[in-house]
């Protein structure tokens, strides 16, 4: 019979070398995919990629028309989805104690939260592409902004619970009517988790490639009109990794780089802020 | 008959009963608060103190099942009225918390929101009003090289007597101190004891206490509850010294609570 000390230290060296391995066992095919990304990305990741359009099968590109239908697109969809997101998410954080509009817009939230997104592109197709006959950037954007606006509830909503009700108290005592505590105290208070969700968010549709497929397809050219269908890095990364020719094969790799480089700079600095929001409060 | 006890009084409480739900927290109570005096209520945890001083602001008007019924009467008229403005009424009745509630603005603006409730006034006069109250509260020599940094960056004590200052910048007739000082250091918490005691010649101050030593050192008026009743009510010193009622002298000798 070993004495309870020993016994103690053997079920935690257990334990220990557990939850170690399973670490290390979700590590590696994190790091094996970063160095695979970067393996073939970075010799793709010329300048010639910022600067020239994607090319036809054979001949020289790059995906500046993908960048930048991306970066336009997840602007006007974070654009959209973010005021809708931090009114509705206050509604429930602040008016949400009474009556029944609330906790039905929370589990209808939770639902959409959890949507396939390809169901979202779909929805977008019937409602909008197909009544104006073509593909568009602003299809593309409204299918993002409908990823948006769930996740920006649920973050804002959450973060205004982290307000303590002292604070809300406060201003109350003071004789501050209730907009006024929302507007200059509360918002205020989680403001930094605010961005945090609305970061997140952004980082999250811009790798999205089902809803943009359905929507804002694709387009070969240059094109900065968002009535017509837009380049997308999603879509493009899609379709040239899916092709036999090498060249687009190369421009899928950089493309995925890009995206993926894109999304953990957005999630660093996202965690950044909510770390020095953390230490201020 | 405790309200014959307070020569002057600038609140008069009759027959208030409060629930929360179903609960009642506060059975019939009968009181005043003597004007410009400092009253104290103490008790254990759980009598109803901070609930009977969250009345007088009807703060409890935050939460959808919280209710007072009976009479609070300011200067003679009724607050519980359900005609009565909410904001107007905090604005003549301060209240500072238990935990230092700095408002994530800078200390500048953590005084002047609440003045910008009420008055217009141009920069030159908040200036003056900011000054004024940070010196009531004694914090103007600590702050005054930095009104622009954020109030969230004080020391604790710093932050309660800012919370100090901000309340009476509004200038109430009334401040509500819910144990203003049991989150701070000895320090801290003789700064305000000292401060509370210079305020009272300006304002009717109710504080709310665990500390018995506190109580008698800055109140004029104390109030022992237990259970949701006022059990005493008396000048400070009589109630210490020469307890009325069995309940109180147990508790204030420590045989209770």
């Amino acid at each position: 019979m070993l004495n309870l000390y020993t016994r103690r230290r053997i079920i935690n060296a257990v334990g220990l070398s557990v939850s170690v391995l399973a670490m290390l066992f979700g590590l590696f095919w994190l790091c094996w995919i970063l160095i695979t990304l970067l393996d073939h990305g970075l010799p793709a990741l010329t300048p010639v990629v910022f600067a020239q359009m994607t090319p036809p099968p054979g001949s020289a590109g790059g995906l500046l028309n993908a960048i930048a239908g991306s970066l336009m697109m997840t602007l006007v969809g974070t654009l959209i989805g973010t005021p809708i997101g931090i009114l509705a998410g206050t509604y429930l954080a602040e008016f949400g104690q009474r009556g029944w509009m609330a906790p039905i817009t929370r589990f209808i939230n939770d639902v959409l939260l959890s949507a396939p997104s390809i169901v979202i592109g779909l929805f977008v197709y019937e409602m909008y592409v197909v009544r104006v006959k073509h593909f568009s950037g602003w299809a593309g954007a409204f299918a993002l902004s409908i990823l948006v606006i769930p996740i920006v509830i649920r973050t804002t909503e959450n973060m205004l619970r982290l307000v303590p009700s002292t604070l809300r108290e406060a201003a109350a005592a003071l004789g501050a009517p209730q907009w006024k505590v929302i507007n200059f105290v509360t918002l205020r208070a989680a403001r930094a988790g605010i961005i945090t969700g609305v970061l997140l968010a952004v980082a999250r549709i811009s790798g999205e490639t089902a809803p943009l497929l359905f929507t804002a397809l694709n387009n070969q050219f240059w094109n900065s009109n968002m009535g017509q269908p837009m380049a997308n890095l999603p879509v493009v990364i899609f379709q040239f990794a899916m092709s036999p020719y090498e060249d687009w094969q190369k421009l899928a790799w950089a493309g995925a780089l890009l995206i993926t480089v894109s999304v953990l700079t957005l999630n660093i600095l996202a965690r950044v802020l909510f770390r020095q929001s953390a230490t201020t409060h | 008959m405790d309200i014959e006890n307070v020569a002057n009084p600038k609140i008069i409480i009759k027959d208030l009963n409060f629930y929360y739900g179903n609960f009642r927290a506060l059975k019939d109570i009968n009181l005043s608060i003597a004007e410009k005096m400092v009253t104290a209520f103490i008790g254990p945890s759980g009598c109803g103190k901070s609930t009977l001083l969250r009345t007088f602001n009807r703060m409890y008007q935050l939460y959808p099942k919280q209710k007072a019924t009976g009479e609070i009467l300011l200067d003679g008229a009724n607050i519980l009225d359900s005609k009565q403005d909410l904001n107007m009424l905090r604005a003549k009745i301060g209240m500072v918390f238990q935990k230092p509630t700095p408002f994530p603005m800078s200390i500048y603006d953590n005084i002047a929101f609440g003045v910008r409730l009420y008055e217009n006034l141009s920069k030159h006069d908040m200036e003056a009003r900011v000054e004024w109250a940070l010196r009531k509260a004694a914090l103007w020599t600590e702050v005054k090289d930095k009104l622009k940094q954020s109030g969230t960056g004080l020391s604790g004590g710093q932050q309660q007597r800012l919370c100090i200052a901000r309340a009476i910048a509004v200038k109430p007739q009334v401040l509500l101190l819910d144990e203003p000082t049991s989150a701070l250091d000895p320090i801290s918490t003789a700064h305000i004891e000292k401060l509370i005691d210079e305020l009272k010649e300006d304002f009717t101050i109710v504080i709310v206490t665990h500390n018995m030593q506190q109580a008698a050192r800055i109140s004029d008026y104390t109030a022992y509850m237990y259970l949701g009743d006022l059990i005493e009510l008396g000048e400070t010193s009589s109630v210490f010294t020469n307890p009325k009622r069995k309940e109180t002298e147990d508790y204030i000798t420590g045989r209770f609570g």
